[in-house]
């Protein structure tokens, strides 16, 4: 298939800038790392990368959470496809929305709590849990965040920089892999660099633009200020993506993006959107091993979740509410397939992730994947026991290995937990009954 | 906004279409006054965007790569467009589009039209012809000519790109595309200056105006005349407005800002992101949805500006337009090969009015059914502005059986199992009979008399009003009160981007008093609102002026128990 990614680094560069000037890379050597391949040579640690896998309509409560809670579990039926991963991944069970009487709007309130620490009556409130880590750990990158999702709709992006400003989501493999790894991508592996002219001009023609900041600010009232300011934010991150295009890179030794992938079929049909996804996932692996990028957010599909057979009139969302529940298997089967499905490609996807190996360990090593839903039982819209994994070490910020469950607590301690593992400095987060000042302890190093 | 549960609230709005009455029409402004709204920045829309590109530098020129998706609020995107920004990626997609539509301007094929001189130096800069071409270009992309500062500054990015690239055309590609990607075009920034007529108030300037103008009755950026007249102050006086209105609603581009309005009222970039599952609907491509809007947007711009015909007859009227592909949904034979031919239905055809074309059956339907939910929910938001309640939490939606259940053969059915349980019926009771006036046409909008081999029934009652049948609906919603009272608000805060606030509700009033006294013509709606002082009028900082928003507005609430 076009779309595999295939890590041989020959296969890689010819693929790459178009044929232009990238000569026969140097094979990356082990010098690069320290002795245990954690870090650069000179001391820096490779960058720690965080990413959210998000899905709708939940799992089936009983069938997902492991029966025996602490370090020695095993998956239960439906996260199965995780077992392999069981010892560098947490599985959090139990966790709550409280709604502080506002109202559940269903499928948007979970999400929102878990990733604002907000329920919003309309529209969000806050910045999302993904762009806080970025402002942190994303600055110096080309990307300050990549979004995919795989129903169609770039609108179903949960990552937002703030009230007025979310970050659509691609919905094209093949046109990620052009945004991240085309004409404008600079192998960190190539022998000879040469900054662009056009580039160079590019940048100083942008600072024209940022020039008129201030006159522009004064011109507007302080709602609209904030969002001229937000565009301007927007202006300095083009002018740091041009900047890193101007400055050579170094060698990375992961860094072996394949071919441009060939899309499925877009859409809502789970067979093209879990192969889609399959393409995601080699490319978001593949951005973050380049360093193009240290913070990835990925939709499954929109959360009334739009995913069906073909030539089936139900969608996974509608199966949520309205199949009957099979008296002798005590679930709903049909709409139980989709999350089978959705589980199976997040195993895919931290296979992925753990299949680029830098030094001793994986890039899963270096990442923390929060993977949640955004309600515990779909067919009653249950804002409890919401299911929430977080996968992969964090370059040894976060323990790993465990079970925990957090009856009745809320899922912001989540969103904390990631923070603070993460090195931002916040004591505590959330709004109302969800503000909470604990992480989970027992995951934190 | 904060939302009720209760279903009584969508009635709230229907007091406003009481206040209705045939009184003599006025043609002076002798309106109640209102307090005015904000100064505005609104992001261009995507068809906004593309539009201008257009007018500006002509249509040869295609417009690459994707836009960052609008929000919709208060039941359209030009509300939306007030609240948006641009975010880090979405600028990195404007920048791609610039410097590809950069590209094209100055290629060989296009720059000896649009560049207006030739450079001393292909090879070298030249400031004296880069100044000219920028001063033109900027104008029209700014809405208003370059400042000082802006010149010198586009000028000096074009002049140092040339020397530094070694190509005169080069630089003004930079220049082209640092315009297209700077705030000044991406956001339609409002200006407002101390008004001399009214001590300590403000007012909008002149350019400000022309936009407003301009967006609203042809979906572009101001021409080079509305330019001049705001640069010679004329529309700072009433006379000098109405002499532009004048012009532009008499002009063929009226029609350009009908479509762009109507597209926005009826959620047509809903259409994007539709899919229908082709085993169970192999007519239906991405192909009928785009000719099922243009369907839906000829049929209106045909009654209502070619013909100045009722608004109220939209949901009843038995010409359209086909081409080939739609004839083959509609099972209508089309000689027409390529393009559009007209088509009246006959009299006892299920089919009339917009309701019953394919655009709107199929935006509101699942990928495999139709859904009389969605379609009534739809129906009361974007015809009659009412806000349906979103769905409680926690709720057990078993009580909806599977399509399977031998008992319940048909929607009808199925939703009447759920109507029967009390914590649904309140808001399902809203919808579902409005919805099940359409069942006879599929997730595609194909026709059909049963389901499941039992007959599809029809009849129902919406808001008091009976009817037997689909075309007793369509009646029915020609005749509702609110559709005239919901168009008027829709038309005004598409043009103003923003949702009335309760301020302006006698104001509308009499807005829509004018409409029925002219036999709901949209065109002259347009022009009284066009002409109006409430459609300028600013607020003064620290009034109750930004007082609360007026309820009738639907929003963009989350349609999930719908899905």
């Amino acid at each position: 298939m076009s779309g595999t990614m295939n890590s041989s680094r020959r296969n890689v560069l010819r693929g790459m800038m178009g044929g232009a000037a990238v000569s026969v890379g140097l094979p990356f050597l082990d010098c690069f790392l320290n002795t245990n391949g954690t870090a650069l040579a000179n001391g820096t640690a490779l960058p720690v990368a965080f990413g959210t896998f998000f899905w709708g309509c939940g799992l089936n409560p009983g069938r997902w959470e492991p029966k025996t809670i602490g370090t020695n579990y095993d998956m239960n039926i439906e996260t199965a496809a995780l077992q392999p991963f069981k010892n560098r991944m947490n599985v959090i069970s139990g966790m709550k929305v409280f709604l502080d009487g506002k109202g559940a709007r269903p499928h948007f309130t979970g999400e929102m709590a878990i990733l604002t620490g907000d329920v919003p009556r309309e529209q969000p409130n806050y910045a999302s849990l993904d762009s806080i880590v970025a402002d942190t750990i994303g600055t110096r990158t080309r990307f300050r965040s990549l979004e995919v999702t795989g129903t169609g709709k770039p609108t179903d992006s949960l990552s937002r920089r703030s009230a007025s400003v979310s970050n659509p989501a691609e919905i094209s493999p093949a046109a990620l892999y052009t945004r991240v790894f085309g004409a404008d991508f600079r192998d960190p592996n190539a022998a000879d660099f040469k900054p662009d002219p056009r580039v160079m001009v590019r940048r100083s023609v942008l600072s024209g633009v940022t020039d008129q900041r201030e006159a522009l600010l004064k011109q507007v009232g302080a709602n609209d200020r904030q969002r001229l300011d937000e565009y301007f934010t927007a202006v300095r991150q083009l002018e740091q993506q041009l900047d890193i295009q101007l400055q050579k890179p170094a060698p990375l030794e992961a860094c072996s993006p394949s071919a441009q992938p060939t899309d499925a079929e877009l859409g809502t049909e789970i067979e093209n959107v879990v192969a889609n996804h399959k393409l995601f996932a080699q490319i978001l692996a593949h951005a973050v091993a380049c360093d193009q990028t240290h913070v990835t957010n990925v939709v499954f599909g929109e959360a009334t979740s739009p995913l069906r057979k073909a030539g089936t009139a139900m969608t996974h969302h509608i199966l949520t509410h309205e199949e009957p529940m099979d008296a002798k298997l005590g679930y709903q089967p049909q709409a139980t397939y989709f999350m089978g499905r959705i589980v199976e490609t997040l195993a895919f996807y931290l296979q992925t992730l753990d299949s680029i190996k830098e030094g001793d360990g994986t890039l899963l090593d270096r990442s923390l994947i929060l993977a949640h839903s955004e309600t515990g039982f779909a067919k009653i819209h249950a804002l409890e026991n919401i299911p929430m994994f977080l996968a992969g070490g964090a370059g040894g910020r976060i323990k790993t290995g465990m079970h925990v469950k957090m009856d009745g607590e809320p899922v912001t301690r989540v969103g904390l937990t990631v923070q603070q593992s993460l090195g931002i400095p916040v004591d505590s987060w959330g709004t109302m009954s969800l503000a909470t000042s604990k992480p989970i302890t027992e995951l934190m190093v | 906004m904060v939302m009720s549960n209760s279903p009584m609230r969508l009635f709230g709005a229907l007091g406003f279409a009481a206040a209705i009455a045939l009184t003599g029409c006025g043609q002076k402004d002798d309106a109640p006054v209102t307090k005015g709204g904000p100064v505005s920045l609104r992001r261009l829309t995507e068809p906004e965007y593309r539009q201008v590109i257009a007018d500006v530098f002509g249509t040869t020129i295609k417009v690459p790569g994707r836009f960052e998706p609008d929000i919709r609020d208060n039941g359209l995107i030009a509300v939306g467009t007030s609240r948006e920004s641009v975010a880090g990626t979405g600028l990195e997609q404007y920048d791609l589009t610039a410097r590809g539509i950069a590209a094209q301007v100055v290629d060989e094929v296009h720059r000896t039209t649009l560049v207006p001189c030739t450079p001393a130096k292909a090879t070298d800069r030249d400031d004296a012809c880069a100044a000219k071409f920028i001063e033109r270009t900027g104008r029209l992309l700014f809405r208003r000519p370059l400042s000082q500062g802006e010149m010198a500054t586009q000028v000096k990015g074009a002049g140092e790109s040339a020397a530094k690239l070694g190509n005169f055309y080069s630089g003004l590609e930079l220049s082209v595309s640092a315009m297209l990607v700077s705030p000044q075009f991406l956001f339609r920034q409002e200006a407002a200056q101390p008004d001399p007529d009214n001590a300590g108030q403000r007012r909008l300037d002149g350019y400000s105006k022309a936009s407003r103008l301009s967006f609203f009755l042809w979906d572009t950026t101001p021409d080079s005349e509305l330019l001049d007249a705001a640069a010679k102050g004329d529309l700072d006086t009433d006379s000098g407005i109405a002499k532009q209105v004048d012009r532009m609603t008499h002009s063929p581009r009226l029609a350009a800002g009908v479509r762009a309005f109507f597209s926005d009222m009826l959620g047509f970039d809903g259409f994007t992101a539709l899919a229908k599952d082709p085993q169970i609907y192999p007519k239906y491509s991405s192909q009928v949805a785009a000719d099922a809007q243009e369907q839906t947007l000829r049929t209106l711009t045909d009654l209502l500006v070619t013909n100045n015909g009722d608004y109220r007859d939209a949901f009843t009227t038995r010409k359209t337009y086909l081409t080939r592909l739609l004839g083959s949904v509609y099972g209508v034979p089309v000689m027409t090969s390529t393009g559009w031919e007209p088509h009246e239905y006959a009299v006892d055809d299920p089919r009339a009015g917009i309701l019953m074309q394919v655009s709107f059956l199929s935006l509101h339907s699942h990928p495999g059914r139709s859904s009389p939910t969605i379609r009534g929910k739809a129906l009361r938001e974007v015809f009659l502005c009412q806000k349906v309640p979103d769905p409680p939490g926690n709720v057990n939606f078993a009580l909806v059986q599977d399509t399977k259940n031998p008992a319940f053969h048909t929607a009808r059915a199925r939703l009447g199992a759920h109507i029967n349980q009390p914590t649904c019926a309140g808001c399902h009771k809203i919808m579902d009979p409005v919805g099940l006036a359409m069942e006879n046409f599929d997730s595609a909008g194909g026709f059909r008399s049963t389901e499941n081999d039992s007959l599809i029934v029809t009849a129902g009652e919406i808001d008091g009003m009976k009817f037997d049948d689909a075309s007793g609906f369509t009646k029915v919603i020609h005749d509702h009160p609110q559709a005239p009272v919901c168009l008027v608000n829709r038309i005004y805060s598409f043009g103003t981007g923003r949702a009335a606030s309760k301020d302006e509700a006698e104001w509308l009033n009499y807005q829509v008093k004018q409409f029925v006294a002219s036999g709901y013509k949209v065109p002259e709606l347009m022009r009284r609102i066009a002409s109006s002082k409430a459609f300028y009028r600013i607020s003064t900082p620290g009034t109750d002026a930004n007082n609360a928003t007026l309820s009738m507005a639907g929003t963009n609430t989350q349609t999930e128990a719908l899905k």
